[in-house]
């Protein structure tokens, strides 16, 4: 049934800490055609990187899949034992990460750890698997690849490191792409060389993308979707268009009117919104944002609303709309 | 400058140089940190420091604090020369003490910058405390607890510790600690970047209230220009250890000069699809040269699209190119 290239179906998954449970995926369904850049935005918390973590199947050890299915590429990731995973992660999926400090290896050269990928998962001997190496670092714009792959991580700049992330995730030219937050570390003008990189070999290699990050700002210009979360749940989903000017969840409104413009000439005051994050461990009853929430009602704090449809590909959940369309279909009766 | 305001804090050539270690001591090598920084803040504004990681912004604020000593440079707050490295060597250093109460930091991060093993009742009072701002117990208490509400959190709070706070509720708490002395003049050290996006906005707003509510003086630091944008009134952009442009808010954004500053803005990336698709970005090559070896004449010159041989002869002059818009650069005519 699966015609899309990642398809999350209903997936709960929970870490299971000494304090209790914590539900940190709740009902999640999210799909992903090939070729497309699906942009996933949320607070710390909000359970963005524990879904990319749960397409790779590497969800940490006390976390564990509840119920639901991650189908990647036709492989259901849930059914798969390690070995099997191994064969996929790497060659059809990988991940950049957010630190380019910490995820590389210190102790092996630059090369050594490309290398390490093209031997895995193809028929490539070592002097092939270097000269693709020196290839793939010259594909994300380092300059004297030669030298290079015999540096170690530490003789490199950040910016650099995070291209050897990603030469190393493209080692095998995998389907999916998974960035998650890959320009949280860097500098303002270094973020822009890194997404520019990032766009600019997606359209050369036909990959399809999930861009993880905080930024509302990096999303708009680079996503065909994008996916809003809040406390472990999809709260709204659409096209970048839809998600930023048909925006439907409160959530999502009060984000983009917290951020401050550039270019209005007067300041206004900025629109905060209140209280804190969701407490996991004791998540609230109802909507997980109702005791943020501007036009909380009564139900909101009783009851999970539904989600509601607004075209094929948009969809939110909020009590707001449901209530909206219960007024209008009253209107029609009368 | 600003002759006719009234200047609360001046910094003239301010200059932090820290020393390398392992470097030959028959020519001792430094990380010019900061170099050649001059700048005034009237009474009841904002400062803005912007710029990449390592370009001194941080520095610049600790070393005005004197918590690092200047390397040479003046210090003037509130007509007190508080530092003075002097043209003949002698450096003039007032007692900091009682400037201590006047002038406070916020922090960047605030899971580092409280103390695990004090109740946030005794970070708060502990400045109180060394200053003798409080009469008695009762009085200490009710300072105390004044001032966590006035950063939105409520008196249980004070017997509690930092770890059974969110990153937020944290930040707040180093506001109030800053508060607490009654200051008038504070240093925001990227007080945001370390908070979630929904939470950035509150501690803004409160921030701006206070402000208003007690006429302080800010010198907020942080790389994010929008952010920078919002709170100041003028904005000075730093790129290794030196200040390459200055100028009012808007000036900076509407008409900045600085082929530096100008990619910075168009390298923020604008929440908004319509102009994000639209506008074209000016993508910088290379990285940020490092701070021991700086380039010689403009330090920008090695990423720069406009830069020719003169740049790496000489170093640009500081000028106004229009009153109060101060930049560094030689080829001004043509980036406009």
């Amino acid at each position: 049934m699966s015609e899309h290239l990642v398809d999350i179906q209903n997936l709960h998954l929970s870490f299971f800490t000494p304090a209790g449970e914590v539900k940190a995926l709740n009902d999640v369904s999210l799909f992903l055609d090939e070729g497309e850049v699906l942009g996933v935005v949320g607070e710390s918390g909000s359970g963005k990187s524990v879904t990319a973590s749960a397409i790779m199947g590497i969800t940490a050890d006390p976390g564990r899949i509840v119920s639901g299915k991650v189908i990647f590429n036709g492989h259901d990731i849930g059914s798969l034992d390690e070995k099997e995973l191994r064969k996929i992660r790497g060659k059809e999926v990988s991940m950049i990460f957010q630190d380019p400090m910490t995820s590389l290896n210190p102790v092996y050269t630059v090369g050594n750890q490309i290398e390490e990928a093209i031997l895995l998962h193809t028929e490539k001997n070592k002097q092939e698997a270097k000269e693709r190496a020196i290839e793939l670092l010259r594909l994300v714009g380092i300059n004297e690849p030669e030298k290079r792959i015999k540096q170690y991580p530490h003789e490199l700049s950040g910016g650099m490191r995070q291209r050897v992330m990603i030469a190393i995730a493209l080692a095998c030219e995998p389907k999916l792409l998974i960035a998650d937050e890959p320009t949280t570390a860097l500098d303002v003008t270094i973020q822009a060389q890194i997404l520019e990189l990032i766009m600019e070999l997606k359209n050369k290699l036909g990959m399809a993308v999930i861009l993880i990050t905080h930024d509302l700002g990096i999303v708009s210009s680079m996503c065909d979707r994008i996916a809003v979360m809040y406390a472990g749940k999809v709260i709204e989903c659409g096209t970048t268009d839809d998600i930023f000017y048909n925006t439907k969840h409160e959530y999502t409104k009060g984000l983009l009117r917290s951020v401050p413009n550039l270019y209005e000439e007067e300041s206004s005051r900025l629109i905060a919104i209140e209280g804190t994050p969701v407490d996991m461990l004791n998540p609230p009853a109802g909507c997980p944002f109702a005791p943020r929430c501007p036009q909380c009602m009564k139900i909101c704090l009783k009851e999970m609303p539904p989600y509601h449809e607004f075209s094929d590909i948009h969809y939110s959940a909020c009590w707001l709309t449901q209530k909206a369309e219960f007024e209008e279909a009253g209107k029609g009766e009368e | 400058m600003m002759a006719n305001q009234d200047i609360l804090v001046e910094v003239q050539h301010l200059k932090q140089y820290f020393p390398v270690a392992g470097s030959s001591i028959f020519k001792k090598a430094y990380v010019k940190a900061v170099d050649d920084v001059s700048f005034a803040i009237p009474r009841g504004t904002t400062l803005g420091l912007v710029g990449e990681s390592g370009c001194g912004k941080t520095t610049t604020g600790r070393t005005l604090l004197q918590l690092y000593e200047p390397t040479a440079g003046r210090i003037i707050y509130d007509g007190e020369t508080i530092f003075d490295s002097g043209l003949d060597g002698k450096k003039v250093k007032a007692n900091m003490l009682p400037y201590r109460r006047k002038m406070q930091i916020v922090f960047q991060d605030p899971y580092a910058s409280l103390n695990p093993r004090m109740t946030v009742g005794d970070i708060v009072g502990e400045a109180i405390d060394i200053h003798h701002l409080a009469a008695s117990r009762e009085d200490r208490r009710d300072k105390i607890i004044k001032m966590l509400e006035r950063v939105g959190l409520n008196s249980e709070h004070a017997n509690r510790y930092p770890h059974e706070f969110s990153g937020g509720q944290r930040q707040r708490v180093g506001i109030a600690r800053a508060l607490a002395v009654d200051p008038e003049f504070i240093v925001c050290d990227e007080p945001i970047s370390a908070l979630d996006v929904s939470i950035q906005a509150q501690v803004i707003n409160m921030l701006e209230d206070l402000q208003h509510e007690f006429g302080l003086t800010y010198l907020f630091i942080a790389h994010d220009l929008s952010v920078v944008k919002h709170i100041s009134s003028r904005i000075g952009v730093m790129y290794l250890g030196k200040m390459v442009e200055m100028a009012d808010s808007n000036e900076i954004t509407f008409h900045c000069c600085h082929p530096y500053t100008k990619s910075l803005i168009s390298a923020i990336p604008i929440a908004d699809p319509k102009i994000s698709r639209a506008s074209k970005r000016i993508v910088l090559e290379g990285d940020i040269p490092s701070p021991v070896n700086p380039p010689s004449g403009c330090h920008f010159r090695t990423r720069c699209p406009y830069a020719t041989p003169l740049c790496a002869e000489k170093e640009p002059e500081w000028k106004e190119v229009s009153p109060g818009h101060f930049c560094a650069c030689h080829h001004l005519d043509q980036v406009k």
